[in-house]
């Protein structure tokens, strides 16, 4: 009778014997750790990109030109991935502060001398163009897993109070921009850190109870458009032209697919024109329509495989701020993922949130795929440690 | 290895606390995503049915094809409505460079009227930019030829072509056959909004009106694919029409044949030369209407097309109207032409027999009454008897029975002839003219004068008296008279045929109650003298009647001038013209075996021996094939 023990060591035997065939892959899999790169992640990365661009090609209207645009920013995306991968954790955390205290400064000369455009004051221009909110993305995490670092967690309440002014000071000059979903997104992220730290959960629910005053006076303090979507949401047949066309012909496109949907470049509600922000914020309806709930889940997995190997990154992270922030991002962007599909399936009002990796548009492509440079980063530059 | 760690941190209590975390975050991240794969699931798998529909629905325009519409013809199959394709400028917004300069470079070459550029470019902003707006129906061939050459310099301007309804003998038939024109708000509200989904035009008069849901046929449905914004996506390049509902085919109208000969409808409208009056000539043998002429009359052509807001004053506000349908519309004293009906009543209710005789001074009077009656013809007819009186008209004859047959009889017969009620002709807006009574004057009149008197009596003897008749009326009247009481419901349309399959229905002529006369030497004795009217020795209209080839028999009418619609504004000449008495000719030819009976009124024609007979005449001829253009 053979014992367990007996089959793992034949197991292992047969995993010796095969190995030095399997030597080109093993030598790959070197090429990979010496670049610095985690592999499941970088594969499941391209299959999201891949899918997305094929869903973008669709929902752009096969426009050749536009797709070339977005497969160009996926690449600069990715070599800013490779970039950051390349720099140690450590470096990364001493040069935390400085980088965060650098994005409030440009977040505050945005509010003072950026470029307005659409009603809103979100750019800065010294002779390249960018968003200074989209760093702060990554610093506010950064920053609140810096101060934990040296720190006996869970924090103390001072130590709380301390990140909360982290976390607040870039959360209320992005809404001034105003830019309420980013504003939203960077004290998401910057929370996450809080209650992966081991906040006790007696403080989240007294915290929440105390917020619901707080969501009153930020309801004051909304723009109308930004009431409006969240009464939208609530019954938004009440204006099926206005404020709730867009949920409603999403919802349309989304359903109508079915199972397998109406088939790729084929979905009458995208291709019409019926499904407003087609190739951005909705693209997620277009793969409902053309793919159905087959293609929805399909992507929606590769999500989750995604953000379970930033999980994974996380735990097996060998520092305070490598966990913390390893554990943020992968979340962050379970966050976007859920606040996109969610608000394009109709569960939670409309805010300008993109599909990560797959809308069109390349500003927050470039923040994202660094995030994925910091988790690759964390992992391939983890030490050894016995346990 | 400791050196590696901060002093104050517990490495493995913050692992494990970490981990529990992480793995609640993963929880709670499989919750959340979960949520959103359940929400796809309601979407996409139970609510699937729902949502595909509205998808359809979304992008599915349903476009009516209207039918087209069925065409008119005479009893000799000749055309007297089609449609006709005629081109109409139009402006497509979203291919115009500039709208401004091209709008007035179109002014300049007179295809739009400066003053209409306001109007147009608000058209133009109104619907959906690649929507069409027209600038002007039907050009002319020579405007057709000159914006062809210009063209290019027009670009998002173009000439379209569409069907319009045509009249091609328009003026000769337009009371007839009636007209097209727009739909308007009160028709949408009358009409099956289904129905006339993609139609523009309705018939709003004559058999265009009355036989409306025949000539209009069925709406037809063609399924569109559109995009967000209403504009269709061409249908070749898209797998996306699959699975669409069929088109339905528009039915087209039904073509309907009418019973008048358009040569008739001529000889009349050219009889009356340019003088308001109308005529009806009626197929005694079936009440078939051969000729339904009112003069003045107008281009029907005018409001198929649509015509322009000083266009219209001018027609409507025209003093002779030549819009109103005198012949089945305008109400006469119908003068002696009554008479042959009441020296039938005289007769049968024994008020006079045929060999009574009367000495005609040129006057009547009443007993005990100084009022003086007076005949037409001031010095008197001499002895007449009652032959003579209908020969001659001698008004003292009938003056005298009057009071005999009594105003109730005369009612009572002039009833039975169809006088004081509707026709019943299959064009609407018939009048029912006025026989009075003396019920109906004790229901109208109040005080002293709901008394019916022995004057009116007299007078209604000679078809005055309140007493009211249309030319339709007439014609029926003397049709009945012509087949010896037989009478049938007067009609114009004959037959309706479908234009698919070219099947006829005919239309059954329909027999109304008969004049029951007892004894039949009555009649031939009131006919024989209708003849003598014509072609007797002493009859009023003899010279009408003189050398005709065949037997005629008619009356002659002349009646006191109760004003229809009279305006202001007449100059005196004018208003004395128009103070002139009708004339009035009632006929029916051959004598023995009638073939048509015809009933006219020339408006203040004074003589309806002189003026009324020779138009009658003429018509005859014609349709008996004695006319000078007789085919």
């Amino acid at each position: 009778m053979p014992t367990w023990d007996m089959v793992t060591m034949r197991l292992n035997e047969t995993h010796r014997m095969f190995t030095p065939r399997a030597a080109p892959l093993s030598d790959f899999g070197g090429v990979l750790r010496r670049l610095h790169i985690d592999g499941p992640l970088l594969v499941a990365l391209l299959l999201v990109c891949g899918f997305g661009l094929f869903i973008l090609y669709s929902a752009v209207g096969e426009n050749n030109r536009l797709l070339v645009n977005q497969a160009i920013r996926l690449g600069v995306a990715f070599i800013a991935m490779l970039i950051v991968a390349q720099l140690p954790p450590d470096f990364l955390r001493r040069w935390t502060p400085w980088g965060y205290i650098a994005g409030l400064v440009l977040l505050v000369l945005v509010l003072t001398i950026g470029e307005v455009s659409q009603g809103a004051r979100r750019w800065l221009d010294f002779g390249v163009r960018f968003q200074p909110s989209e760093a702060l993305k990554l610093g506010v995490p950064m920053m609140a897993a810096w101060f934990l670092h040296d720190r006996q967690i869970p924090p103390n309440l001072g130590q709380l109070a301390i990140i909360a002014v982290m976390i607040g000071v870039p959360t209320v000059l992005i809404a001034r921009q105003p830019d309420l979903g980013t504003s939203l997104l960077i004290a998401a992220s910057g929370v996450i850190v809080i209650v992966l730290a081991g906040m006790s959960f007696r403080l989240m629910l007294g915290l929440g109870i105390a917020a619901i005053p707080g969501a009153l006076v930020l309801w004051n303090f909304m723009q109308d458009y930004q009431k409006q979507r969240v009464l939208t949401l609530l019954n938004p047949d009440s204006d099926p032209l206005g404020a709730g066309y867009n949920i409603i012909q999403s919802k349309i496109a989304i359903g109508s697919g079915g199972m397998f949907g109406k088939g790729w470049t084929n979905g009458s509600q995208a291709q019409l024109e019926f499904l407003p922000e087609r190739d951005t914020d909705f693209i997620f309806a277009v793969l409902g329509e053309e793919f159905g709930l087959l293609g929805v889940l399909t992507l929606l997995v590769l999500y989750m495989f995604i953000i379970g190997r930033g999980l994974f990154i996380a735990v097996e992270a060998r520092d305070t701020f490598s966990r913390l922030l390893a554990g943020s991002i992968s979340l962050t962007f379970m966050v976007y993922v859920f606040v996109n599909t969610a608000m394009v399936t109709g569960l939670v009002p409309v805010v300008g949130v993109p599909l990560p990796l797959v809308s069109f548009g390349g500003t927050s492509m470039v923040t994202l795929m660094a995030g994925f440079g910091i988790l690759m980063s964390i992992h391939s530059h983890r030490k050894l440690l016995p346990h | 290895m400791s050196t590696l760690l901060s002093p104050i941190k517990d490495v493995h209590s913050e692992r494990r606390m970490f981990l529990s975390r992480v793995v609640l975050a993963a929880v709670v991240s499989i919750l959340l995503l979960g949520l959103v794969i359940a929400r796809l699931v309601q979407l996409q798998v139970v609510d699937h049915e729902l949502f595909a529909e509205k998808s359809q629905g979304n992008r599915v325009r349903i476009e009516p094809v209207p039918p087209i519409r069925g065409l008119v013809f005479d009893r000799k199959d000749r055309v007297l409505a089609e449609n006709l394709p005629a081109y109409q400028l139009e402006l497509i917004p979203e291919q115009v460079v500039d709208i401004d300069d091209t709008l007035k470079r179109l002014a300049s070459i007179n295809l739009i009227q400066f003053e209409d550029i306001p109007r147009i470019k608000d058209l133009s902003r109104s619907g959906p930019r690649f929507k069409p707006v027209t600038l002007k129906f039907r050009l002319t061939e020579k405007e057709i030829a000159s914006f062809a050459i210009q063209r290019p310099r027009f670009p998002g301007v173009d000439f379209q072509p569409r069907l319009v309804r045509h009249y091609p003998d328009g003026e000769f038939v337009s009371h007839a056959v009636g007209y097209v024109g727009a739909l308007s708000t009160d028709d949408l509200q009358r009409l099956d909004p289904a129905l006339y989904a993609g139609t523009s035009h309705t018939g709003k008069t004559g058999v265009e009106s009355s036989f409306e849901s025949d000539l209009h046929g069925d709406t037809g449905y063609r399924h569109l694919i559109t995009n967000a914004r209403g504009r269709q996506v061409p249908s070749d390049t898209s797998e996306l029409l699959d699975s669409l509902p069929f088109d339905e085919t528009p039915m087209p109208g039904a073509n309907v044949y009418l019973s008048i000969d358009l040569d008739l409808q001529r000889i009349a409208t050219q009889a009356l030369d340019g003088r308001r009056g109308a005529l009806v000539a009626i197929d005694p043998q079936n009440g078939e209407i051969l000729a339904l002429v009112s003069a003045p009359a107008f281009d029907p052509n005018l409001f198929a097309v649509g015509m322009s807001t000083s266009q219209y004053r001018e027609l409507s506000e025209n003093p002779d109207r030549p819009l109103f349908n005198r012949a089945v519309r305008g109400t006469y004293p119908p003068g002696s032409t009554i008479k042959p009906v009441l020296a039938l009543a005289a007769l049968e209710t024994g008020a006079t027999n045929l060999t009574r005789k009367t000495v005609c001074h040129g006057y009547f009077q009443l007993p005990n009454i100084e009022h003086r009656y007076r005949d037409w013809k001031p010095e008197g007819h001499g002895p007449v008897d009652l032959h003579d009186a209908i020969a001659q008209s001698c008004d003292v004859y009938f003056y005298e029975i009057s009071t005999e047959i009594g105003i109730t009889s005369m009612h009572d017969y002039l009833t039975r002839f169809g006088l004081g009620s509707e026709t019943g002709i299959d064009i609407s807006g018939e009048r029912p003219g006025l026989v009075p009574s003396v019920e109906w004057k004790r229901n109208n009149f109040r005080g002293d004068d709901r008394r019916w008197y022995d004057g009116e009596t007299v007078t209604a003897s000679i078809g005055q008296s309140y007493m009211l008749a249309t030319p339709l009326q007439l014609a029926s009247a003397a049709a009945a008279l012509a087949t010896r009481g037989k009478r049938f419901r007067p009609h114009m349309v004959a037959a309706v045929e479908d234009a698919l399959t070219g099947e006829r229905r005919l239309v059954q002529p329909e027999r109304l109650p008969d004049v029951e006369i007892s004894n039949d030497f009555y009649w031939q004795n009131v006919l024989d003298a209708m003849h003598d009217v014509m072609q007797g020795p002493r009859g009023t209209a003899r010279a009408v009647g003189f050398g005709a080839p065949y037997e005629m028999a008619g009356k002659s009418g002349t009646a006191q001038v109760v004003s229809i619609a009279q305006d202001e504004k007449y100059d005196d000449a004018e208003l004395e013209e128009r103070q002139r008495d009708h004339a009035l000719f009632i006929a029916f030819a051959p004598l023995d075996e009638p073939r048509i009976a015809v009933a006219l009124i020339v408006e203040n024609g004074e003589s309806g021996s002189g003026v009324a007979a020779p138009i009658a005449r003429a018509v005859m001829d014609a349709y008996l094939g004695y006319g000078d253009d007789a085919p």
